[in-house]
């Protein structure tokens, strides 16, 4: 599980990059100079032909910088949702960057396929769509809007994939206001629209991307929590108090060197997904629910320990601080919570679920 | 089929049919916290491995062993324990003195000492720890004396696992003056039935006994039993301890496994596996489980690598603490029952001295507090502790 010269290549490029453009414009530099959309699409429908460990990388240097680009939403969830289903005609368009993609999927803040409730019903002029889906990466109308919209609804044969034309009747999509200001959500609600079906076994496709979207978002926990710990450590040397740098007590070291051992722990754990992902592993769903319970958590607590440690600093909005918190919040939710996944590791390796579970997502 | 593959698939044969007959009663005995159990039957049995040629598969081959890559190493230590094969009573001299004697001994000590090791006809026990020097090890007190006949040993060491049972003592003694407290001490080799050694077991919270402490008065050893050049027993007595978090730690890990799947075992068994807050903790067990294999296979990647990154710090007060947190859990599991023994006089199940023994995971060999210092200094690079 070691990263090549090519990896360090691409790590390397993707940082200087982010380093030259801030914020969202980064997005136009990463697919045009770098191709990252394209990076795990295969080299016929326009992309690089790489996969889990490249895209690993990626998102572990946007988790660094919080950088605000629909990577995730579009070059993971829509591009895997579409390749899972085996629809390839709009992924030259995704894989190259002049479009991108979101999938709505989420509905009462759950993932977990059968808590769709969205209808798909066939009529004379095809399929239409009726429901609300919530939690909808890059899913906000307007320039920056996701082009290629795919939905997850369920018809009388069970749950299907299909995919909505851009400016089809009966969608509106509303910008959520999100706690975390660097991953944007919208509410689509859907009265009948027009929809062509890409996959007819949802529960299949719904699962294989949820593994590869905790897979790569465990590494993009890892990046952003490994850059928490090298903005604190530097902190605490600089920061002088009683005479001496607050780096030299023992209660911060320790503190720091908890939180080292759950960054790298964390880093086990995304890596053994990745590569599971990579090789095609049976296990990747229970790597991947590993992953996503353990990068979180850690994140979540590397996160916590910025602002204890900055002090007050660390409670203004002025300091970055807040920003990784709030992307730990944001993140360790995201695709099912910590405890959420336990429990399907739990069902996996203890066995049924009893009663008084049902609360997890 | 790899080297690996080939390498494991005739260790794995070995053991199907080694550990049968006499030796079938054999699994599961021995290990920490139960030392005790079945010594002489396991020596035998080690014997048995030995004649084999299954003992000290790691060593080059020039010195009696196999030459086994560092990924062949994890693959017999990982059958070695699928089998649930006993556990080990040679691996002091295996794993810690014998690769210290190829990297620092003479030619004359490698070929008096290691065929015994191969052979498990000689036991060792490490002398490092004192009343005064356990964490803090550069303080050691135990003192040698250079005569015309030798080397003459006085002091006491404690924590010696197995010296009961043990010929040889590989130990650090102050042999001289140095202006820095880890100056002017030595690594010496000791045998340990003489009048001036005595051993006194310490009785550990689960009633059983491994440790002990043992009392050295004027014990004699030989001119030449003293490891690299007198005054350079901190160097060696620190590339041992690099040996100790070697490799062997990367088969524990499907030791734990058998561990954490016996107690879901329990868990289904006893209805705690239908209780939501347990349910989730055996799953977060399951989740450090597999990362202590994800940090192996990392440690053993860099160690391939030739530069062992920041995941060898962590690997030690991850799995320390993970294993202290599954005892934890087990007496959860266990509710009410795990307040009651097996019988007299004090006769613990395996649950129980999981609990217990357990503490100890993150004493040994570098506590917790000792690893966070050595991580917060040598890698995050923050000031040092304040010495006297």
């Amino acid at each position: 599980m070691r990263f090549g010269e090519e990896h360090q290549e691409l790590r390397t490029a993707v940082r200087s990059l982010l380093a030259r453009h801030e914020g969202a414009a980064a997005w136009g530099p990463l697919t045009q100079q770098i191709g990252v959309a394209g990076l795990a699409v295969p080299e016929e429908y326009g992309g690089a032909g790489c996969g889990p460990v490249e895209v690993h990388v990626v998102m572990e240097e946007l988790g660094r910088t919080l950088a605000p680009v629909p990577y995730l939403g579009s070059a993971v969830l829509a591009t895997q949702a579409l390749l899972a289903a085996g629809d390839t005609g709009l992924l030259p368009a995704l894989a190259d960057g002049s479009t991108t993609g979101a999938l709505a999927w989420a509905e009462n803040g759950s993932w977990r396929p059968e808590a769709v409730r969205a209808r798909a019903v066939r009529g004379a002029g095809g399929w239409r769509i009726t429901g609300v889906k919530d939690h909808v990466l890059d899913g906000a109308g307007g320039s920056g809007g996701a082009g290629v919209l795919l939905v997850a609804a369920r018809t009388e044969a069970g749950l299907a994939l299909f995919h909505v034309p851009s400016g089809a009747d009966g969608v509106s999509r509303e910008a959520h206001t999100t706690m975390d200001l660097t991953r944007p959500q919208a509410r689509l609600t859907f009265a009948g629209a027009e929809a062509r079906a890409v996959g007819a076994d949802g529960d299949r496709i719904l699962a294989h991307v949820r593994d590869l979207a905790c897979t790569a978002l465990a590494a993009e926990q890892v990046g952003a929590a490994e850059r928490c710990l090298e903005l604190t450590v530097a902190h605490v040397r600089d920061r002088v108090q009683f005479g001496r740098s607050i780096g030299s007590f023992q209660a911060v070291k320790h503190r720091l060197a908890d939180a080292f051992v759950r960054v790298e722990s964390a880093r086990s754990a995304a890596l053994g997904a990745s590569w599971a992902a990579a090789v095609g592993s049976p296990d990747l769903s229970r790597y991947a629910a590993v992953a996503k319970s353990a990068c979180s958590e850690a994140f979540s607590a590397v996160a916590g320990d910025m602002i204890q440690l900055h002090g007050g600093i660390g409670i203004t909005w002025e300091h970055d601080a807040h920003r990784y918190f709030k992307r730990a919040h944001g993140s360790s939710q995201l695709f099912g919570s910590p405890a959420g996944h336990r429990d399907r590791i739990a069902g996996a390796v203890v066995g049924p679920r009893g009663p008084g579970a049902e609360r997890l997502a | 089929m790899s080297s690996t593959e080939k390498f494991r698939s005739e260790f794995r044969t070995w053991l199907r049919s080694g550990l049968t007959g006499e030796f079938a009663a054999l699994k599961g005995r021995g290990g920490p916290g139960r030392e005790h159990e079945a010594f002489a039957e396991r020596l035998a049995w080690e014997r048995h491995m030995a004649a084999a040629g299954w003992t000290c598969v790691g060593w080059p081959r020039e010195f009696g062993g196999r030459g086994a890559t560092l990924e062949e190493q994890v693959a017999f230590h990982e059958e070695y324990a699928l089998a649930d094969a006993p556990a080990r009573v040679g691996h002091i001299g295996e794993q810690l003195l014998g690769p210290t004697l190829i990297a620092f001994g003479t030619d004359a000590q490698r070929a008096r000492f290691l065929p015994g090791i191969r052979s498990v006809d000689e036991l060792w026990c490490q002398g490092y720890s004192e009343p005064d020097a356990g964490s803090d090890l550069a303080n050691v007190r135990t003192r040698a004396e250079r005569d015309a006949d030798g080397w003459s040993v006085t002091g006491q060491k404690i924590w010696t696992s197995l010296a009961h049972e043990s010929q040889w003592c590989f130990l650090v003694a102050r042999t001289g003056q140095g202006k820095r407290r880890h100056e002017g001490l030595s690594y010496l080799l000791v045998p340990m039935d003489q009048p001036g050694v005595e051993v006194r077991p310490i009785a550990q919270l689960t009633g059983t006994s491994e440790f002990n402490e043992v009392f050295f008065d004027a014990a004699r050893t030989g001119a030449d039993n003293v490891v690299g050049e007198p005054g350079d027993g901190w160097k060696v007595a620190m590339a041992t301890l690099g040996f100790e978090r070697g490799v062997s730690t990367l088969g524990q890990q499907v030791g734990f496994r058998r561990e954490l799947e016996a107690l879901i075992g329990l868990a289904r068994r006893n209805g705690a596996a239908d209780d939501p807050l347990l349910r989730d903790r055996l799953a977060r067990a399951w989740t450090g489980l597999e990362i202590i294999r994800f940090n192996a296979l990392r440690m053993l990647d860099g160690a391939a690598a030739g530069a062992p990154g920041p995941e060898a710090s962590i690997g030690k007060i991850y799995w320390a603490t993970w294993h202290r947190e599954l005892g934890e859990v087990a007496m959860d599991v266990c509710g009410a029952d795990g307040m009651l023994a097996d019988g007299a006089p004090y006769d613990l199940d395996d649950w129980q001295r999981l609990f217990l023994f357990s503490r100890a995971d993150t004493i040994y060999a570098g506590s917790n507090e000792i690893q966070r210092n050595i991580i917060a200094e040598r890698v995050l690079g923050l000031p040092k502790e304040a010495r006297a």
